[in-house]
């Protein structure tokens, strides 16, 4: 408390620490405004660029041969999307929740759980490109071209969801009451029993919201899908078998296309908007889930 | 917990013991092991990109640490992409920070209470957008007219020294360091205001207070109780969001242009570690290859030796506000 020299006998000053006062609030106030800017700027030209694109056609057609050809639509990218990142979550979520119990139930404060936290939190950090490199030296190049799949993408996004689930997890489980998993020691039964059968359904809601944003922070990376997935133009189900294609992906494609081909460029911002779409529709979900669990705990 | 209560008994009553001791340790082992995964994974990916990389190693040698970045003559020296990762991620950090922390500061000590929950949701959608959708706004409606702004500052600062080199040659397309750390700036600006946010959230009131109570105004109660207080914290926000900044790939990769020499124009094209690899590993093959996934390797490293120091001092920081509240 040293640093602002407060004297409160001079009139004069006052004057002036209140001016400051004033200029720093419009700072403030006006570093919001600012960064409001972009946001409005983007979701704004992405939907006015999208929507003259998107039609049914766009989303039920199959990609065109070649990104320098006009038509065709972003089906095959949708696919792609859903059916990656549906894998990526299948593996990284249930292995997220048990590493989350860990370090909550178990570990606490001992040294395992410190190490597996601290590294959880360094592993949010590790560059999505890297993971994507990673995956295609330990899973693609064994296999040469058959490596490039969809699992392979999904691979890649699981590892970049694993630390946010677990974290995640961790933090809604401490905050389910202690009396709860008390009572259930009381009742007689074990730990793990009162995990699956108490703690559990309580945290579930959080767990599950905190597992959408990470899909949704997931569904929109482009990086660790560039040497993983391969390219396809026709929809591929099949997530372990032949190359595939997703919305990021195309979206990178059509607007790196040399020379500003204007039918690339159009199926880029289409393509936008329709990832914007999904990973905004995970995102509502996720915070309704926690709206109402906000208020159901809120009446408890 | 009415909802729950009821099921209680009845799934108790199942549970025979013997099973009980059983599933309960392998239960605890299974979450023990799905938490080592994590360190599993890190070591891994050290492992195996390291290994791939080797031959890139052996055969620059010191010849990385050059700006020489030559595919047709086989020359891979990295520095160029070093430095476009430092500036790019540096000036990414400069725009972002005094933002980000206003924006903290808007909804921890001004906004009325009501209305910080929306600012936060509001803040973090620039978080839900995707980076590929950055770079493709950024391309095609951002570097036109910052092309055209370029050109006049460049002009502009053409007599005055060291400005007249960091402002020389603006490109001509608008893809350069300046424009994708504008574009990086905003989307680590979410990241750095959720982290301060948290840190400031942490000032004991009583200090707040106290300072309010002396007769100090706003501004000199954050001076001096807030920021002393989060000097940590602030510091770890700034770090993580500068390893968030040097790992961006793809919105740079877009807006970057492509020229992996040093340079101090900052007006001009560049390119960064994570941007080259998205760009030339497509046609890459041997060394060119190794070259790109040593790329990886040295982001890799350089991003986890970041996270490390802020996650620490994150450590520190809330064990020091336990301290003090």
């Amino acid at each position: 408390m040293s640093s602002p020299a407060v004297s409160l006998t001079h009139r004069a000053r006052k004057g002036r620490r209140e001016l400051k006062n004033a200029i720093a609030t419009t700072l403030i106030v006006g570093s919001f405004v600012i960064a409001l800017i972009p946001l409005t700027l983007i979701v704004l030209y992405v939907i006015r660029a999208g929507s003259a694109v998107l039609s049914s056609g766009f989303l039920t057609e199959d990609l065109p041969f070649s990104n320098r050809r006009e038509g065709g639509g972003m089906y095959p990218a949708i696919v792609g999307t859903l059916v990656i990142t549906g894998t990526a979550t299948a593996m990284a979520v249930p292995l997220g929740i048990l590493g989350g119990i860990y370090l909550n139930e178990y570990g606490g404060k001992g040294v395992i759980a410190r190490v597996v936290r601290f590294l959880a939190d360094v592993m949010t950090g590790v560059p999505s490109i890297v993971m994507g490199l990673f995956i295609y030296t330990i899973w693609v190049l064994p296999r040469k071209q058959a490596g490039l799949s969809g699992f392979a993408g999904a691979l890649a996004l699981a590892c970049l969801m694993l630390p946010i689930v677990i974290r995640t997890t961790e933090e809604i489980l401490k905050v389910v009451p202690e009396d709860l998993r008390e009572g259930s020691y009381a009742l007689g039964s074990r730990k793990a029993q009162t995990i699956r059968t108490v703690v559990m359904p309580h945290a579930a809601p959080g767990v599950i919201s905190g597992a959408l944003l990470g899909v949704a922070r997931v569904a929109g990376e482009t990086a660790p899908l560039l040497f993983t997935i391969g390219i396809v133009t026709s929809p591929n189900w099949n997530v372990f078998d032949g190359p595939n294609t997703a919305l990021p992906q195309q979206i990178y494609i059509n607007a790196a296309t040399f020379g500003g081909f204007d039918a690339a460029q159009d199926r880029a911002w289409g393509a936008a908007l329709t990832l914007i779409g999904i990973v905004f529709l995970f995102t509502l979900v996720a915070r309704l889930i926690t709206a109402v669990y906000a208020r159901r705990s809120a009446a408890v | 917990m009415a909802t729950d209560a009821p099921a209680l008994p009845k799934r108790l009553s199942k549970g025979s013991r013997p099973l009980g001791i059983i599933t309960d340790r392998s239960f605890r082992v299974l979450a023990l092991l799905a938490g080592l995964m994590v360190l599993v994974i890190l070591a891994l990916i050290a492992v195996y990109t390291t290994r791939e990389a080797l031959p890139w190693f052996r055969e620059e040698g010191l010849g990385i640490f050059t700006d020489n970045w030559d595919p047709a003559h086989n020359d891979f020296g990295a520095l160029g992409l070093i430095y476009g990762t430092m500036l790019v991620a540096g000036l990414a950090v400069l725009f972002s920070l005094p933002i980000s922390v206003g924006i903290a500061l808007f909804i921890t000590d001004v906004a009325h209470p009501r209305i910080r929950r929306p600012i936060v949701y509001t803040v973090d959608l620039l978080a839900a957008i995707p980076s590929v959708v950055y770079g493709l706004w950024a391309l095609l409606f951002l570097a036109e007219p910052l092309a055209s702004i370029y050109q006049s500052l460049s002009d502009a600062t053409a007599s005055i020294p060291i400005l007249n080199t960091l402002f020389a040659n603006p490109s001509a397309s608008g893809k350069s360091f300046m424009t994708a750390g504008i574009i990086v700036a905003i989307m680590i600006t979410p990241i750095i205001t959720s982290i301060t946010r948290e840190i400031f959230a942490t000032v004991p009131p009583s200090q707040k207070e106290a300072a309010l109570a002396l007769g100090a105004t706003r501004w000199e109660m954050i001076r001096g109780a807030v920021f002393p207080h989060s000097r940590s914290g602030m510091v770890a926000g700034t770090m993580i969001g500068l390893g968030r900044a040097m790992g961006e790939t793809i919105a740079i990769a877009l807006v970057i242009g492509a020229s992996q020499r040093v340079s101090a124009n900052i007006l001009g094209p560049g390119d960064t570690l994570a941007s080259v690899i998205a760009n030339q590993f497509g046609e890459a093959s041997g060394t060119h290859r190794a070259a790109l996934i040593g790329c990886g390797v040295v982001l890799f490293a350089i991003t986890i030796l970041i996270s490390m120091g802020a996650r620490s001092l994150v450590v520190r920081a809330e064990r020091q506000s336990v301290g003090t509240a």
